[in-house]
C-alpha cells in the first residue's frame, strides 16, 4: 500500500501544502494592494532580526508548543481536541490560584507548583468532554467547542465577581508576588555572557516547553501507554481485540492533552502578565490546531511549526505597526495552513502519489523489457 | 414584569433568533446529508461583510443580499471541494473556514474602507426596513391580541419572516419531496443511495450549497437588518450557538425552531438584564451566555433524551471500484 517513500509522505507533501498556503497568502497581500516581499522582509527583520524580536517570537512559540502538543497527543488517538482554548484558560486559573495562594519565596519553588496547578486544571477541563465521549457517546469535537465557551463565561464570572481585588475596576486578579516572577531569557542568558534583549517576554517556560516536547515523544513512541494510544487511533476494533480499553485511552489521552494546554499558562499568565486577565489565551488554543497539523503530530514537527507561528505572530505585530496591513493577516495565513495541511491534504497527496506510481511503473516496465535472466525475473507490473 | 416588558423581551427574542434559525437550518441541510459543518460561523461572517460592503457601495440592500449569498456560497464551495471531492476532514475544513472568514473580512474591510475593519454605517435603502404587517395599526387597540400582533409579530425586517417561513419549507423539502428523502438517505447510508443510481456527490454538493444560501441570508440580516453595518467578528459565536441548537433539536426542523427561539430568548434576557433574579436567586449574565452550551452538552451526554446524529456524518464517501 506504500505508494510513496516515507520522505515524500513526511516532508514533501507538507512542504508543498505550506508553500501553497503561503503563496495564496502572498496573493492576498497583493490583493489588498501591498507588496508581499516588503511584508516578508518587515516580518523577518521584526521577528528574527534582533534579540528583541526573538524575545517575542520565542514567547509566542512557547504558547504554541504547548497547545500544539495538546492537539497532537489527541490526534494520535484520532481524537480532535478543539478545546485547547478553554483548557488553557482553565490552566491560567489554576496557575493564578497557585501563585496567589502562597507568598512564594523563590520561582524555583513556585514553578513546579504552578505547573501542577495549570496541568491539573487543564486536565480537569478536558476530562469532562472525555468522560462524555467515553461513557455517554457524545462527540468530542462538539463538546470541546462548547467547553471553550463555557470556560470563557466561567472565567469572565470569576474575574469580575470573585478574583478581582477589592476596589479595582479591572477584571483581573491581583499581581503575583515577586517570588513568583519567572526569569526571562535575558535574565538567564546575560549572566553567562550572552547578550539578549530584556524587553521580550520569553522566559524559562520555553525550556519547559522543550522538555514537554521530549516527554511527549517518549510518551508516544517509547511507552506502553503511547503504544496503546496509537493502536487505538489506528483501529478501535483492533485495540479492543488486543485488550486495550477505549474508555481508559480516551480519558487518559484527553487528560494529558488538556494538561499540556493548561501548562501554557506558566508562560502567558505567570511568565508574561504576572496576573490573570480576561481572555488571556488570545486564540493560542486554536493556533495549536494549525501547529499540530503542520507538524504532523510529531513533537519535533510541532516545535518547528510553533516557532514558525511565533515568527508569524511577532512579524504580524510588526506589520501592523509599520505598514497598513492589519494583524488579521496572520489569521488568514493560519486558516490557509489549516486548510491546506489539514483538509485539502489529499489535493496535494493524490497527484504526488500518481507521479510516484508512474515512476514505479516505468521502472517496472524497463525491468521487464530487458531479457529475462530466469523465470523468477518476471516482474509484476505495479498493481495497487 | 408587566405585559409591555414581556412583549419587548419576546420582540427582541424574535429579532435575535432569526439568524440562529437560518444558520441552524443551514447546518441541518448539510449534516442531514452527512457533511458536518462547523463553518456556519465563518459563512455568516463573510456574508455579513459582503452584504454590508456591497449594500453601502451600491445603496441597495437587495444587491447586498445577493453578494452575501455569493460570498457564503464561495466558502461552501471550498468546504465541498475539501470534504466531498478530496475527502478531507470536514471538521478541520470547517475550523479553517472560520479563521479564513475572521481574517479576510477584516483585511478586506480595512483596505476597502479604511475604518479599522468595519464598513461605514448603512442607512436608507442600504438597510432592511421594518415591515408592517397588514392591519397592524388597525388592530393595535384590541386588548392582549392587538399588541401581540402589532408590536411583537409586526415591524420586523423581512428577513425575520423569511427565517420563520424557512422552517416549514425545510420540513416540506426534507420530509415531503423526493430530493429530501434522498438527501436524508445520503446522510445515513450513502452506499444505498449510490446503488440506487443517485449521485452521492451531487446530493452532497446540493446540500452544502443550500447551507451556503441560508448562511448568506443569515449573515446579511446581521449587518443590514439587526445592525446598520458590518463590524469585526460581528457574528459573535452565533454560528456555534446555531450548531448547539441543531444538536439540541436533534437534527429536526421544528425542534430547531424551538431551540433557536429558546437560545434567542436567553440572548434577549442577557442583553436586557445584567443580573436577573429568578425567585430570589441572582443569575449572573455569564450563566445566560453559557446556557446554550451547557444545555447542549447535557443533551449530548444523553441525560435528556439521546441526540443521535445522521449515521454517515463526517465520513467521506468512497465509491467502490
Amino acid at each position: 500500500m506504500d505508494v510513496m517513500p516515507r520522505w515524500a509522505d513526511v516532508i514533501l507533501v507538507p512542504v508543498i501544502s505550506i508553500i501553497l498556503a503561503f503563496a495564496i497568502s502572498g496573493l492576498v497581500i497583493l490583493g489588498i494592494g501591498e507588496n508581499p516581499w516588503d511584508a516578508l522582509t518587515t516580518m523577518v527583520s521584526g521577528a528574527l532580526g534582533s534579540t528583541y524580536g526573538w524575545g517575542y517570537t520565542l514567547y509566542y512559540a512557547t504558547n504554541f508548543i504547548f497547545t500544539g502538543l495538546c492537539v497532537a497527543v489527541a490526534f494520535h488517538a484520532r481524537l480532535f481536541n478543539i478545546g485547547g482554548e478553554g483548557q488553557a484558560a482553565l490552566g491560567g486559573l489554576g496557575v493564578a490560584l497557585v501563585c496567589l495562594a502562597v507568598p512564594w519565596p523563590h520561582w524555583a519553588l513556585a514553578l513546579p507548583a504552578a505547573i501542577l496547578g495549570g496541568a491539573l486544571f487543564g486536565a480537569f477541563w478536558a476530562a469532562i468532554p472525555a468522560w462524555a465521549q467515553a461513557w455517554r457517546g457524545s462527540h468530542i469535537v462538539i463538546t470541546t467547542i462548547m467547553f471553550n465557551f463555557i470556560a470563557a463565561a466561567l472565567l469572565n464570572y470569576l474575574l469580575v465577581n470573585t478574583l478581582k481585588p477589592q476596589g479595582s475596576m479591572d477584571p483581573a486578579t491581583a499581581r503575583f508576588t515577586e517570588g513568583a516572577h519567572l526569569p526571562t531569557l535575558a535574565e538567564m542568558l546575560n549572566p553567562i555572557g550572552i547578550p539578549f534583549s530584556g524587553a521580550g517576554p520569553a522566559n524559562v517556560s520555553f525550556v519547559i516547553a522543550l522538555l514537554a516536547c521530549l516527554l511527549v515523544w517518549i510518551l508516544i513512541w517509547r511507552t506502553r501507554l503511547g503504544y496503546e494510544i496509537r493502536a487505538y487511533g489506528h483501529s478501535e476494533p483492533a485495540a479492543v481485540y488486543a485488550g486495550i480499553s477505549p474508555r481508559r485511552i480516551i480519558m487518559l489521552t484527553m487528560m494529558i492533552s488538556g494538561a499540556l494546554a493548561g501548562l501554557m499558562a506558566i508562560n502567558n499568565v505567570m511568565g508574561e502578565a504576572e496576573r490573570l486577565v480576561l481572555n488571556s489565551v488570545e486564540g493560542a488554543g486554536f493556533i495549536g490546531i494549525a501547529v499540530a497539523l503542520m507538524g504532523r503530530s510529531h513533537p519535533l514537527g510541532v516545535l518547528l511549526a510553533a516557532i514558525l507561528f511565533g515568527f508569524l505572530y511577532q512579524g504580524g505585530a510588526e506589520l501592523a505597526l509599520f505598514t497598513s496591513i492589519p494583524r488579521e493577516l496572520i489569521v488568514v495565513i493560519q486558516a490557509l495552513v489549516i486548510l491546506f495541511t489539514g483538509a485539502l491534504d489529499n489535493m496535494v497527496r493524490m497527484p504526488i502519489e500518481a507521479l510516484f506510481l508512474r515512476a514505479r511503473d516505468r521502472r517496472a516496465a524497463k525491468a521487464s523489457a530487458e531479457p529475462p535472466a530466469g523465470p523468477e525475473a518476471k516482474t509484476e507490473p505495479a498493481a495497487r | 414584569m408587566d405585559f409591555a416588558t414581556l412583549l419587548q423581551i419576546l420582540d427582541s427574542t424574535l429579532r435575535l433568533s432569526a439568524p440562529l434559525i437560518l444558520a441552524c437550518l443551514a447546518g441541518l441541510f448539510s449534516e442531514r446529508a452527512g457533511i458536518l459543518d462547523i463553518g456556519l460561523e465563518g459563512k455568516m461572517l463573510v456574508a455579513a461583510f459582503a452584504s454590508g460592503a456591497v449594500a453601502y457601495t451600491t445603496g441597495s440592500v437587495w444587491i447586498g443580499l445577493l453578494a452575501a449569498i455569493g460570498a457564503s456560497m464561495v466558502l461552501s464551495a471550498i468546504h465541498g471541494v475539501a470534504s466531498i471531492t478530496f475527502r478531507g476532514n470536514q471538521l478541520i475544513s470547517g475550523v479553517a473556514l472560520n479563521f479564513l472568514a475572521a481574517g479576510m473580512t477584516v483585511l478586506i474591510a480595512q483596505s476597502w474602507f479604511g475604518q479599522g475593519g468595519r464598513t461605514p454605517s448603512l442607512f436608507g435603502g442600504a438597510r432592511f426596513e421594518p415591515v408592517t404587517l397588514p392591519f397592524a395599526e388597525a388592530l393595535a387597540d384590541v386588548p392582549i391580541l392587538g399588541p401581540i400582533y402589532a408590536d411583537l409579530l409586526s415591524g420586523h425586517s423581512i428577513l425575520v419572516y423569511v427565517a420563520l417561513l424557512t422552517v416549514p419549507l425545510t420540513w416540506w423539502v426534507l420530509f415531503r419531496t423526493r430530493f429530501g428523502l434522498r438527501l436524508r438517505a445520503v446522510g445515513e447510508n450513502p452506499a444505498a443511495v449510490d446503488t440506487a443510481g443517485v449521485s452521492v456527490v451531487g446530493l452532497r454538493y446540493a446540500s452544502v450549497a443550500i447551507a451556503g444560501l441560508l448562511c448568506g441570508i443569515a449573515g446579511s440580516y446581521l449587518s443590514t437588518g439587526l445592525q446598520a453595518g458590518f463590524v469585526k467578528d460581528m457574528t459573535a459565536g452565533r454560528g456555534y450557538i446555531a450548531l448547539a441548537a441543531l444538536i439540541f433539536a436533534k437534527w429536526r426542523p421544528w425542534y430547531a425552531l424551538g431551540a433557536c427561539l429558546l437560545f434567542g430568548l436567553l440572548q434577549a434576557l442577557a442583553l436586557r438584564y445584567q443580573n436577573l433574579d429568578i425567585f430570589g436567586i441572582p443569575l449572573p449574565t455569564q450563566i445566560m451566555d453559557a446556557a446554550p452550551y451547557i444545555l447542549t452538552v447535557v443533551i449530548l451526554a444523553g441525560f435528556v433524551g439521546k441526540a443521535i446524529p445522521p449515521r454517515a456524518g463526517g465520513q467521506p464517501y468512497v465509491k467502490e471500484r
